[in-house]
């Protein structure tokens, strides 16, 4: 039986009565909510779990079967701690808090040969390393998660096309324009020129921070495309900082027109469709 | 040898394309319709590509030099009922055909060749 082994078994409530005292002094794992009874629990459901994995002797490779039950409650306190808001460098710390006390204990049971204590001490730094990194791993992987599910849900954020007259649709961008979204705008945007047969579609850029080469190439793909299919695009909600960037950048729009504001593409479409907008005669009168 | 019909209407041709296009088919079309505006004395060609699923580089390319050709020739053509999936394709492809006029269906072709022939 090793020495650690032993430890944890004999010894277990004063491991976890000296690891609860330094969770608490730790800064970034008060932070955490180490004085909570949820994270004491967890601390010693962990402790516990931890004596099991050492009793089968399964050493290091925190991989083995023997390991499940210590990986499924990291697992746990890991989503409890980034909850809190921890990063996972704070939340890997929880797991090494541990290594103060557990090695004062096996020294104290090991003082008389210093062989068995540098073995021992080698030992269960080691496990506690890969038990820390471990729950670095799946803090990680918990925010990778997140990240892509929210990457997903901002491609659903529906990119709308707006129909303003017969025959006139916008489609107002917002935000920053990659290949994906390109697609699916273009595919919007293609859609609904069949589905309402309108021959112009005004792009609103309005929403979109930047502009650069491969933005404006996007543009210009969808402009083409939508010429294509008989519909004349015009682009407005230029800014000036992004009509200097598109000069700068030596963008070529070619033949597209643009317009600084929705309102004026839109009364550029309603003179291309030899429209006009008038005021009524005695406006005043009729609230009367 | 099978060819692609071109309709008389007046001043202009009809082009209803309705089977999948091969080069071999595409070379013939050009050739019969360049003949054919002489002929005809045709004005303007309106091509209906709406029935094309596929249209490859070679296709396109095509398209744009039986535009060109007819610009040469005196008539303005207009390809109409592009599918959207092919519009993308052709963008993608880098041809935007840039020297063809376009519209979404035969109607709208009509009155943009009445208005640009008058």
């Amino acid at each position: 039986m090793s020495v650690l082994q032993q430890v944890l078994a004999n010894k277990e409530a004063e491991v976890l009565s000296a690891w609860i005292a330094e969770q608490a002094s730790d800064r970034t794992l008060q932070k955490g909510g180490s004085k909570s009874d949820a994270l004491k629990e967890q601390s010693a459901e962990l402790l516990g779990a931890l004596r099991e994995g050492v009793q089968q002797g399964n050493g290091e490779d925190i991989q083995a079967p023997g390991w499940t039950r210590t990986r499924e409650i990291l697992t746990d306190i890991s989503a409890h701690l980034i909850k809190r808001g921890l990063t996972p460098a704070e939340v890997a710390t929880f797991v090494f808090s541990l290594k103060r006390p557990l090695f004062q204990l096996v020294q104290t049971a090991t003082a008389k040969t210093p062989e068995v204590l540098a073995n021992e001490l080698w030992t269960t730094n080691q496990l506690l390393d890969r038990l820390g990194l471990f729950i670095t791993e799946v803090a990680l992987e918990s925010r990778e998660k997140t990240i892509s599910r929210q990457q997903t849900e901002m491609l659903e954020l529906s990119t709308p096309v707006v129909k303003l007259w017969d025959g006139i649709l916008a489609l107002p961008l917002i935000g920053t324009l990659d290949s994906e979204r390109t697609q699916i705008v273009m595919e919007n945007l293609l859609q609904e020129i069949v589905r309402t047969g309108a021959g112009l579609a005004i792009i609103d850029i309005t929403g979109v921070p930047t502009v650069d080469t491969l933005v404006a190439q996007h543009l210009l793909k969808t402009v083409a495309a939508a010429r294509l299919m008989g519909a004349e695009c015009i682009i407005s909600g230029i800014r000036p900082q992004i009509a200097s960037t598109i000069v700068h950048l030596g963008v070529d729009l070619g033949d597209v027109s643009t317009k600084a504001t929705l309102a004026d593409a839109f009364a550029v479409a309603l003179r291309k469709l030899h429209l006009m907008v008038a005021r009524m005669p005695h406006s005043g009168t009729s609230t009367e | 040898m099978e060819r692609i019909p071109i309709l008389k209407m007046g001043s202009f041709l009809l082009v209803t394309v309705q089977v999948d296009m091969h080069d071999q088919l595409a070379m013939n079309l050009q050739s019969d319709l360049t003949d054919k505006i002489v002929s005809a004395k045709a004005r303007g060609v309106l091509i209906d590509i709406s029935a094309l699923d596929i249209v490859d580089s070679f296709i396109g390319r095509m398209l744009g030099n039986i535009a060109s050709m007819s610009r040469i020739l005196d008539a303005e053509t207009v390809v109409v009922g592009m599918q959207p999936a092919v519009a993308i394709t052709l963008v993608e492809l880098g041809l935007a055909l840039t020297g063809v006029r376009t519209a979404l269906n035969i109607e709208k072709g009509m009155d943009l060749l009445r208005a640009s022939i008058g």
